[in-house]
Formats: structure tokens, C-alpha cells, sequence
């Protein structure tokens, strides 16, 4: 067992714990955005961060990622990170205005300004869809590609996957973007499921909805268009 | 090439290459290093064999090819040995000169340095000012070397230090005498490599270790490595055998970056020299310690040179870096002990084993000991490469080894340790050149790049260069560092363009600490340094551009405007020059610029022969 210091207060933890379930198991609020139990830590986000050690060596941590230490200090919310978390809220503000949980992330650290030119992506990059479709649905259809402000996520080459079932994991845990299937826009999409016009669904004909297992693939209804 | 199966056989094979050669027999050496060939040293090379075999001097005079010398102003160079007669800027006319000479015993006058000053000649490569002050415990070697042929680095004390190492036995000798020597990690942290190595050799060895040697060298300016890696890349490799012997790993591995293919070409060859001869593989000379390594070739991102990105490309993988805790010394590549380090620090082990930790801590400073070399460039008169011992001063480096300012603008500032780095007023040019100096100051070593910059550099054109490579070589996985670097270059970008506020300038201040104190790696947690080191010295140069609207510098192209001033003696160069037609004016007349046609090119700036083109 480690015993570290969060806030002033010990807690002993069992090794390989990070800081940031060792806070939440004492109750302290650490604001995440690319972090899903579940899921490996990625460190994308960087609201999570908290600070460590003390005086001038004293640095801010995403406790996502970092291991609980023996004897180790840590504060989930001195005015460095405060700091940090506002700038950070203003950033993803002027990027992806639209998504709700990052209004409601802004507001909640009195965040009322961002002070840059607006942007209106809806993409994070925070990787959740990634991790999902890597470790929960085993198949890695998706992942990150290029480097800096070419950096987005997509299937290899932009090519249709084989290896996409269609699970729809993706658009569920999508923390800030809200993404939409967005079957209307084809080239938007990440799934690409709709730009199969023909259903994938087998001998349609003879047993009408019965064989219709994938609720919604709306391919017929594309197919209908 | 006998595989030598014994020390013993090493210690006859360097014995017989001392005596084979006769120290009387001059000696042509030709640097061509990248440096080199780029200014036409493979022409020298033509030359100079053609000449001496025309003249059946084969045994009377011997052309030695090399890496680069260090002083690439005055490329391509040739120097004389033994006498050490240094040839700058040398033609393929020359080379026959110089041969014709040589052949009687003379030098030709005509064809030494001359020093701008003076304007005395100069003849020898140890007396002139460049090279007068620098230590060049790692440099000198590249003059006597030619990096394809083993028996040369072997002739000139090559591997003798492995072999000693070797000989002893006490793998926890070498890890002392590294401590003892001080020596501190090169590629910018200055991490004490003797910790380092202790800490892989108490690893647990499940599965074996790495030693890596990064040579990724991706700060913009800096080209100390290349050179040794051209120029003498058996240094890297025995640094590299005798670090693993000293931490029990048994495998290396050399992380080049793809764009440098002669340094490439040259580890290739030396490697495989090295397995023929038995310095690598299995039982090297007999003793039982076996090792290899292996080349991978990075593909073309800055970010790479980040350890734990570094890791994650030799394995194949997107070079992403990741959380340290754990560090590569747990778990490195493919989860194994691994130690990183720098190649100027791999070339110094080689150093410290000959000569003793000891002796090797003499140079320097108390924590800062051994040399460094910088790549001096910029707005000076001589740029190229030094070597310095730690602790002489920006003064001496910038104005005795570099000759001072290069135009009749006075020398403003220098820029050190590349995009992580920052600037460092003229003011504090008394400050000595150590780890500990330059981060108090505000900026860092870095690698060793030193950027010189005068009156008419803008230092937000400065910031803004440097904050435009950052955020296109950002991994792009912590938003704070992708989004962080792209606002500020934003900010930046609007202030170099007259529109910036005094508003922005303070958000961008506010930012620029919460990238440094949020991002996960070094790339982001320094990215800010630029902006936050022109913004403490040269504050003044950004509120011209914000209030007045005014470049200083010049470099801004939105809030400069060109004029002639009263030097124009008529001649015409300009208004042929420019692009647009902007320039009119009778002969012998002083001309005049059309501000509402000029599109700020510099043209006529850049042909103007009486310096009569104002930028303001």
C-alpha cells in the first residue's frame, strides 16, 4: 500500500492506483474530459491536471496518468491549477462552442469569456472514440492520424473498414462533440456505414423486418432516397 | 579485415598502424563533411588526386578526406599537415597551387586567412582567431580521420579506451569514472549521465537492456551532431560499447533522423566495419561481453527527439511521448531498461575512459564540466561550429571566436537551445555558458544551437518563427500544446500584421504559462519560452508593433516601409531588381521608392552596394 497526501489529507492506495482515483475515492472534483473508466488513461485533455511536490520542483500532472508515489504531495485545486483548468476551458471553448458538456464544464469553473477567434470544429481529439474501439470493441478501426494542427481520427487512408461493426461506440462515448451520425453528410462520417447503400442485411425480401438485426443501420432508408 | 579474437590482438593491430605511418609525409587533408560538399569539396577531392598523380607524387604527399572542421564560413577548406597550414574558401585552381607548393616544401601566401581586422595573414589553423580559443577535445579528432576507415579512428587512439575497459573487467568502474567525471547529459537537460548508467546497471535484467544513442538532432540551426556523426561516428560507437558493458545492456540502438544521409551512409560502413573486425557481435575480443546495434531511421518529426516519442518510433509506432513516471531506465523500448542519451555525450565517454574522470573534470566548471560544442550562427562574421569549455562567457564565444557582427548593425541578442530556448540580451553577455546560468536567465543549452542576432532581426518575427515550427511539429495528442501553439502563433502572427492589441499581448502571456505548466513533455512544457523570453528582454520591440505600429527590426512586412536614403549614388541596381517596377529615377540621381507599388520583397536592399535602402 502507498500513502500519499491529496489536499492535506492521507489516503493509503494500493500501488499502480493513479492520483486521480485516489482524489475521487476521498471525494475530491477532478474535471475530466478524455478519461472513461474502462478505458486506459490517455492524458489528452489536460483538465485533470493537479499539482505536485512543493515549493520551486513543485509541477502540474494530468492525474489521469500518474501513478500514486509513496509520500508524494498533491493539491487538486491551488491556484496554479484553477488557473490552468480556466485557460484550458477557454481554449475548448474557442474550438467546439457547440458541445454542451464543455458549456457545462465552463460554467462550472466560472469560465464567462474566451478571449481567441472563434472556431468551430467538432472534433477534440481527446481519443475516447479511439480507446473504445481499440480496447472495448477489440477491432481498431479507427486511430489517430498526422501530427499538430493535421491531427485527426479516421479509418487508414480514409478507406471504408473492414474491421468497423458498425457498434455505434464511437458516437457514444464522444465526451464533447456530441457526434451524430452523419449519414446525411457522407463524407463526415467516421463509421462510414452509410456509404454501404446496399443493407447488409440478408434475404430481406423473403422475411421482411425479421432479419432487420441492426436497428438503426438506415441503409434502406438511404437506399429509399 | 582478421577478426581480432583477443585485446591482445587489438593492442598489435593499433601498434602496427602507428609505426606504418610516416609523421613526415604531408598530408592533404579535404573536410567534406555535408558542409563541405554543398560548398564543392568534392571538386577539391577531383583536383587535388588528379594533380598528384600527374605529378607522381603518390608517395610524396597523401590527400586524407574528412568530416566537417567546424569553421564552415571558409568552406571548403583545406589544411596541411604537419605543419597545420590552413587553406580558406580554396578553388579547384588553388588545390594545384597549393599542391605545386606543398611539393617543394612552401605555402602560398596568397591563399591563407586573412583576418578582417588586421588583415594580417594567418597561417597557421591553431593561431587563427576562430580557432584560437575553442578546446576541441571532440572536434580536432575529425581532422585526422576519415570516417570510412576504421584503421584511422584504430591509428589515432580509436577504441584503446574499450579495450581498457574491457580489460578491467569491473563493469562498476567505468559507471565511477563517468560519475566522477561530471559529465552531464549533452542533448540539452543535462542529466548526470553517470546517474543514468547507474540506475540500467542495477535494473533488473529480465530481458535484456538498450543503450540508445539519439541522434535525432531536430532544433532548426543546430548541426553539432551531424558533424560528429559524419565525421566520426566510431565514436559513438565505442561510447556506445563501453556504456554497454558498463550497464550490462546488449543492445544498442543509433536514432538517426532521415535527413541526414551522409551521416547515414557513414555509421552504415562503420558498423559494418566494426562486426567484421569483431568490435561488435557476439564475445567481442574474447571477453565474454557481447553487443550490437542497430540503425533506425527517424522519419521527419522534431517531436521524436523527445525520449519517450523515441521510444515509441523505434518500436514502430506513431511517435507519440507518454507520462513519465515510469521512466525509460524501468521501462524503455518494448518495456526494457533503456538509457537515451545524446550523441556529443556518447562521444565524450571514449574521452573520459582514456584520459580519467578525473582529468576530464578539470575543464569546466564546478558542475559543469567538460566542453560543449555550439553551432554559432547567424549575424556574426565567422559562423560554424565551436567547441568551448563550460563556463567562458557569450562575450568571448560571440566577439573572440565568432569575430563579432557580420553587417554594420550592432549585435542585439542571441538565441540558445533552439525552439525551447530563448534569447539572451547583449546585456548579459557576461553570463558563462552552463546549464545552470542560462535557465536562470530565462532560456536553456539546449543542444548547443546559438543563434546571433542584431539590430535588424525582429524579435517577434522571432517568436513567431519559432512558435510556427513548434506548433507544426507538436505530436498534437495534450490540447493545451496543439491548440496553445496554435493561438499564440495566432497572436503573434496578428501582431507581425498590425493588428495586435495590448489586450492580446497579455493574453498571450497568461497562455504562454499555462502550455509551459500543463503540457506533458518537453516539446509543450518549453514551447512558450520564445514568446516568454522576447516578452521579458525585448517587451519594448512588441509594444512598437502594437502601439506605434512600428517594426523596429524590419522584418514585419505590414509595418515596414522601404525609402532611399541620401547614400543613393544614381546607379540603377535597385530598379532593375525590383519585381514591380517601384523604383524611379534619373542616372547619378538618388532614386525613389513607390510605397503604394513596393510589395517589401528586399531586392533592392540585397543589391544595393552603398547600403542606401532604409527599412523602418
Amino acid at each position: 500500500m502507498i500513502t500519499l497526501t491529496i489536499n492535506g489529507l492521507p489516503v493509503s492506495v494500493e500501488e499502480g492506483t493513479t492520483l486521480l482515483e485516489a482524489a475521487r475515492f476521498l471525494g475530491f472534483p477532478i474535471p475530466t474530459l478524455c478519461h472513461m473508466d474502462g478505458l486506459d488513461p490517455y492524458g489528452a485533455c489536460r483538465l485533470c491536471v493537479v499539482e505536485i511536490g512543493e515549493g520551486p520542483k513543485a509541477k502540474l500532472v494530468s492525474s489521469c496518468t500518474y501513478p500514486a508515489q509513496e509520500g508524494l504531495k498533491v493539491r487538486t485545486a491551488s491556484s496554479r491549477v484553477v488557473k490552468a483548468r480556466k485557460m484550458i476551458l477557454e481554449l475548448l471553448l474557442a474550438t467546439c462552442p457547440q458541445s454542451k458538456i464543455i458549456q457545462d464544464l465552463a460554467s462550472a469553473h466560472q469560465v464567462r469569456q474566451q478571449r481567441f477567434r472563434q472556431e468551430h470544429e467538432d472534433c477534440i481529439l481527446c481519443g475516447l472514440c479511439v480507446r473504445m474501439c481499440k480496447e472495448q470493441m477489440v477491432a481498431g478501426a479507427i486511430g489517430f492520424r498526422g501530427r499538430g494542427e493535421n491531427r485527426s481520427i479516421g479509418t487508414p487512408f480514409d478507406v471504408k473498414s473492414e474491421q468497423c461493426r458498425l457498434c455505434g461506440g464511437c458516437i457514444y462515448v464522444c465526451p464533447a462533440c456530441q457526434l451524430r451520425c452523419t449519414y446525411t453528410e457522407p463524407d463526415k462520417a467516421i463509421c462510414g456505414g452509410c456509404a454501404n447503400l446496399s443493407p447488409p442485411c440478408v434475404e430481406k425480401e423473403q422475411f421482411d423486418d425479421m432479419m432487420c438485426y441492426m436497428n438503426p443501420c438506415v441503409a434502406c432508408e438511404i437506399e429509399r432516397k | 579485415m582478421d577478426k581480432l579474437e583477443a585485446i591482445e590482438d587489438f593492442k598489435v593491430l593499433q601498434a602496427r598502424l602507428v609505426t606504418d605511418r610516416d609523421p613526415a609525409i604531408p598530408i592533404i587533408v579535404i573536410s567534406a563533411g555535408t558542409c563541405g560538399q554543398a560548398s564543392g569539396a568534392n571538386d577539391l577531392i577531383r583536383a587535388a588526386k588528379r594533380e598528384i598523380l600527374a605529378r607522381e607524387l603518390t608517395d610524396k604527399i597523401r590527400i586524407r578526406i574528412t568530416g566537417c572542421h567546424g569553421f564552415c564560413e571558409a568552406e571548403p577548406s583545406i589544411l596541411v599537415e604537419p605543419r597545420g597550414t590552413f587553406y580558406p574558401k580554396v578553388g579547384p585552381a588553388d588545390v594545384v597551387k597549393i599542391i605545386e607548393a606543398l611539393a617543394q616544401g612552401q605555402i602560398v601566401e596568397s591563399l591563407l586567412f586573412s583576418d578582417p581586422q588586421s588583415k594580417q595573414r594567418i597561417e597557421r589553423q591553431a593561431d587563427i582567431p576562430f580557432y584560437r580559443k575553442q578546446v576541441r577535445t571532440i572536434l580536432a579528432r575529425n581532422e585526422k580521420i576519415d570516417p570510412i576507415r576504421i584503421y584511422d579512428y584504430i591509428e589515432n587512439g580509436g577504441y584503446a579506451a574499450l579495450s581498457k575497459a574491457l580489460e578491467n573487467g569491473q563493469p562498476g568502474w567505468v559507471v565511477d569514472e563517468v560519475k566522477t567525471s561530471g559529465l552531464r547529459g549533452r542533448g540539452g537537460a543535462g542529466f548526470p549521465t553517470g546517474m543514468k548508467w547507474e540506475f540500467l546497471a542495477k535494473a533488473r535484467n529480465g530481458r535484456g537492456k538498450y543503450v540508445v544513442c539519439n541522434a535525432d538532432e531536430g532544433d532548426p540551426g543546430a548541426y553539432m551532431d551531424r558533424s560528429v556523426l559524419e565525421g566520426n561516428p566510431h565514436s559513438i560507437i565505442e561510447g556506445m560499447l563501453i556504456g554497454g558493458f558498463a550497464t550490462g545492456a546488449d543492445k544498442g540502438v543509433v536514432y538517426v533522423r532521415n535527413e541526414y544521409p551522409l551521416a547515414i551512409k557513414h555509421l552504415t560502413i562503420a558498423l559494418r566495419q566494426c562486426r567484421e573486425l569483431g568490435l561488435l557481435g557476439q564475445d567481442i575480443m574474447g571477453t565474454g561481453f557481447s553487443f550490437d546495434i542497430q540503425l533506425v531511421r527517424g522519419a521527419g518529426a522534431f517531436v521524436c527527439g523527445e525520449e519517450t516519442a523515441l521510444i515509441r518510433s523505434v518500436e514502430g509506432k506513431m511517435g507519440e511521448p507518454r507520462q513519465r513516471p515510469p521512466f525509460p531506465v524501468e521501462k524503455g523500448i518494448e518495456g526494457k531498461p533503456t538509457v537515451i542519451n545524446n550523441v556529443e555525450t556518447w562521444a565524450n565517454v571514449p574521452v573520459i575512459i582514456t584520459e580519467g574522470g578525473a582529468q576530464f573534470a578539470k575543464v569546466g566548471t564546478h558542475r559543469n564540466t567538460g566542453t560543449k560544442i555550439f553551432s554559432l550562427v547567424g549575424k556574426i562574421k565567422h559562423t560554424g561550429l565551436v567547441e568551448v569549455p563550460m563556463g567562458m562567457t557569450i562575450k568571448e564565444i560571440v566577439h573572440d571566436i565568432g569575430g563579432g557582427p557580420v553587417g554594420r548593425a550592432p549585435i542585439k541578442a542571441v538565441q540558445t537551445g533552439g525552439p525551447s530556448g530563448g534569447c539572451i540580451p547583449v546585456q548579459r553577455f557576461d553570463l558563462p555558458i552552463d546549464y545552470d546560468s542560462l535557465t536562470a536567465a530565462g532560456s536553456i543549452m539546449g543542444s548547443g544551437g546559438m543563434i546571433v542576432m542584431d539590430e535588424s532581426t525582429c524579435m517577434v518575427d522571432v517568436a513567431k518563427y519559432f512558435m510556427n515550427f513548434l506548433k507544426g511539429e507538436s505530436c498534437g495528442k495534450c490540447f493545451t500544446c496543439r491548440k496553445g501553439t496554435q493561438r499564440m502563433y495566432e497572436i503573434l502572427e496578428d501582431i507581425s500584421l498590425s493588428k495586435g492589441t495590448e489586450d492580446q499581448l497579455s493574453l498571450l502571456e497568461e497562455l504562454a504559462g499555462v502550455v509551459k505548466d500543463t503540457s506533458m513533455c518537453g516539446l509543450g512544457q518549453t514551447a512558450a519560452n520564445p514568446v516568454l523570453s522576447t516578452l521579458r528582454y525585448f517587451r519594448d520591440e512588441y509594444l512598437e508593433h502594437i502601439r506605434n505600429k512600428r517594426c523596429p527590426g524590419g522584418a514585419c512586412k505590414e509595418l515596414v516601409t522601404y525609402t532611399i536614403s541620401e547614400d543613393c549614388n544614381g546607379c540603377g541596381a535597385c530598379a532593375k531588381q525590383c519585381p514591380v517596377e517601384a523604383i524611379s529615377g534619373a542616372m547619378k540621381q538618388r532614386h525613389v521608392i513607390d510605397a503604394a507599388r513596393c510589395t517589401k520583397c528586399g531586392n533592392c536592399k540585397s543589391v544595393c552596394r552603398h547600403d542606401a535602402v532604409l527599412v523602418r
